[in-house]
């Protein structure tokens, strides 16, 4: 109802939202994205209110402060889609300052579609510089990939989780799930484990490979490839987990014992390519395979695109590449 | 070859657009105006109200002209945009008894104070496609009606049966405060007015369709249409500083009071239960749909068997709200190359560990 409108406050005092243009009349309950010249400055620094901001940093410091145990916070709406990384880009928006330096990866890689959206809505909303270059980064927001360059104390790892709890596709029930993190009853996850290596021979899990962190909680890596889990192990950087849809925080803080889940005889192993990058020669590093034509042709490549990228740009050359 | 693969920034911009072009057909047809799909693309635009937690139908119907029509992404837009609205306070609750009635029908009594009245309703028409709206011309007008000398009020049909304990009372406002389950994450199990928030903004589509299954059998409650009601009802608001209740506008909104499988033990006597729907806008089916998903969540609480879905809180609010659905089904069009090759890796390694035991046994 229109005579509603007369009733928006101009300004909340719990809040430090800047006014909306036109918040005066019927203009002002059209979006910004209704072509109003100045889009950026109708919306807070990164997007969300200093109100729900502060409601994310008190989950977040639950979050390292119990490492590995999730904590529930009242995810909002984003103006991307749930399932597209809207839990990561919450914790980004209320960990950002403006002297921040943002890096958005997907799939190991820069230019994937979701990246670039992320990192422009940032470049948008907070004006926070970004780079491509791990090194540079202070936030690294990322979907399935831990960059191959060893995170420093200086940066924060920001994921994006789809499924935040590791039990649930063991026990559909949240109210289950919950008890048996509180008890750290986590036989049935040892009991899954075990009944792949008897149907086939190996843990059967290949992403999204379960953790135990701190020595307590059982913790899903988010869907990075198990080859990126010894990555998390008492890793110098801050790990922060946003997943938006099931309103979930939880956290690595630095220098946490993160071990993947094993039997002595079967003991935790990541995945090995057989041949190195084909464009940067290099080895130990988690690829992506290219099909190159009809006939079934590939080509394996870094999957993290920085680092194939300087790796070739100091002179490493592969079987594809050009010197 | 490889940069083929890869998204890039150009590739996104155009993509948009095409969209944008798309979105407006062909130039040659007139473009719609926003008041064109408020006025006469009323019902969807309540939808997207409703679905949206937002009442504001200028928004709405232009939430659906730039979703080109499609109902979720027209909600996802207005959701966003109301994630970013400031929030100061609740309504005193809607006095539902003093709605101004647009229609308003009970199935549980053939007369009763304030009578049967029928509205603007597709129900009684004949489903056959009208060729003559492909042209265009003003209707033939609507028949006036005497005001009501009793409009002020008309008693629920629920106020009436409880006025002989027939029915179990309505819970009084016991003055704890409100949940939000858009200011606060759900923690199951939850109480009937957190599962009543999740369902008034749940996707109508599920909804009905739990509704329905309660109806052939999983999740039985016995339901009447106790009364449906349509019509605009005031929104009052104390500010603190007044400490009295002001009028701030009024809604249009549909409550269904479903009458309900009666209970009683050997200290209470028999009496039905309630199971209840409101939405904004006309949206009878949502209303109807929730009034019973909600009697069947209330399974627990009054003792009967849980055997059906629709009894089940957890699968029914985890699963109503159409973005997390929708965000969540369409996100496997996302890259998952890294995850597929972790998987290709293992499959291969399998089958070539499954030819060596076979060349063994051969």
């Amino acid at each position: 109802m229109s005579d509603m409108r007369e009733f928006r406050p101009g300004a909340d005092p719990s809040s430090r939202l800047p006014p909306r243009s036109g918040d005066d009349g019927v203009a002002g309950a059209l979006p910004p994205q209704a072509g109003r010249g100045d889009e950026a400055s109708a919306y807070n620094f990164a997007y969300l209110d200093e109100g729900t901001k502060r409601m994310i940093r008190r989950a977040l410091l639950k979050a390292v402060a119990v490492p590995g145990y999730q904590v529930p916070f009242a995810s909002r709406e984003m103006p991307m889609p749930y399932g597209w990384g809207t839990g990561g880009v919450q914790v980004t928006a209320a960990i950002l300052g403006r002297s921040d330096v943002l890096k958005v990866i997907d799939q190991g890689a820069d230019d994937t579609t979701n990246a670039v959206s992320i990192r422009r809505f940032f470049a948008k909303t907070a004006g926070v510089a970004t780079t491509t270059h791990t090194a540079e980064a202070s936030v690294i927001q990322t979907r399935h990939r831990i960059p191959e360059r060893p995170l420093t104390e200086n940066q924060t790892l920001v994921y994006q989780v789809p499924i935040p709890e590791p039990l649930r596709f063991l026990e559909p029930r949240e109210t289950e799930t919950r008890q048996m993190h509180a008890l750290a009853e986590y036989g049935l996850m040892h009991v899954k484990l075990y009944e792949d290596i008897s149907r086939h021979g190996h843990i059967a899990t290949t992403y999204a490979y379960p953790v135990e962190v701190a020595g307590r909680y059982v913790m899903d890596p988010s869907p990075t490839p198990k080859f990126d889990n010894p990555k998390m192990d008492d890793c110098p950087a801050l790990q922060l987990f946003g997943a938006g849809r099931e309103r979930r925080i939880y956290a690595v803080p630095p220098y946490t014992k993160v071990r993947s889940l094993d039997f002595e005889d079967h003991p935790f192993r990541v995945q090995r390519f057989d041949q190195p990058c084909a464009l940067c020669a290099a080895e130990g590093v988690y690829l992506d395979e290219m099909l190159m034509d009809d006939s079934g042709r590939r080509m394996f490549i870094c999957s993290d695109t920085d680092h194939c990228e300087e790796r070739r740009a100091a002179g490493h050359v592969g079987t594809e590449g050009v010197a | 070859m490889y940069v083929a693969v890869k998204g890039g920034e150009a590739a996104i911009d155009n993509a948009h657009r095409l969209l944008a072009e798309v979105r407006r057909g062909d130039p040659a047809v007139p473009e719609l105006t926003v008041a064109q799909i408020r006025e006469q693309m009323a019902l969807l635009v309540d939808r997207v109200m409703a679905e949206g937690s937002l009442n504001d139908p200028d928004l709405a119907a232009l939430a659906l002209k730039q979703a080109r029509g499609d109902v979720v992404e027209a909600v996802f837009l207005v959701r966003a945009f109301r994630t970013t609205l400031p929030r100061f306070g609740a309504s005193v609750p809607l006095d539902t008894g003093r709605m101004t009635l647009s229609r308003r029908i009970s199935a549980t009594f053939k007369d009763l104070p304030g009578g049967q009245v029928l509205g603007p309703t597709f129900d009684y028409t004949h489903r056959l496609v009208d060729f003559a709206l492909a042209a265009e011309g003003a209707p033939e007008p609507a028949a006036e009606a005497e005001p009501r000398e009793d409009a002020a009020a008309t008693p629920r049909v629920t106020d009436l049966l409880g006025r002989d304990g027939l029915i179990e009372p309505s819970p009084p406002d016991d003055g704890s405060p409100l949940g939000d389950i858009t200011r606060e994450p759900v923690d199951f199990p939850c109480d009937r007015a957190t599962r009543l928030q999740a369902l008034a903004r749940g996707d109508e589509g599920f909804i009905l369709a739990l509704g329905y299954a309660t109806q052939r059998g999983y999740g039985r409650t016995h339901p009447f249409v106790g009364e449906v009601r349509v019509g605009t009802v005031a929104v009052e608001f104390v500010p603190e500083e007044l400490g009295f209740p002001v009028p701030l506008g009024a809604v249009q909104a549909t409550e269904c009071q479903m009458v309900n499988q009666f209970h009683g033990s050997r200290t209470v006597p028999p009496q039905f239960t309630r199971g209840y729907g409101l939405v904004f806008g006309q949206s009878e089916r949502k209303a109807m749909a929730m009034a019973l998903v909600d009697r069947a969540l209330r399974a627990g609480e009054l003792g009967e068997p849980l055997a059906s879905p629709a009894q089940d809180q957890e699968f029914v609010l985890a699963h109503c709200d159409s973005l997390q659905a929708t965000g969540f089904v369409e996100h496997l069009k996302l890259p998952h190359y890294v995850d597929f090759q972790a998987e290709l890796e293992l499959v291969r390694r399998m089958r070539a560990e499954f030819e060596d035991r076979r060349e063994v046994a051969e």
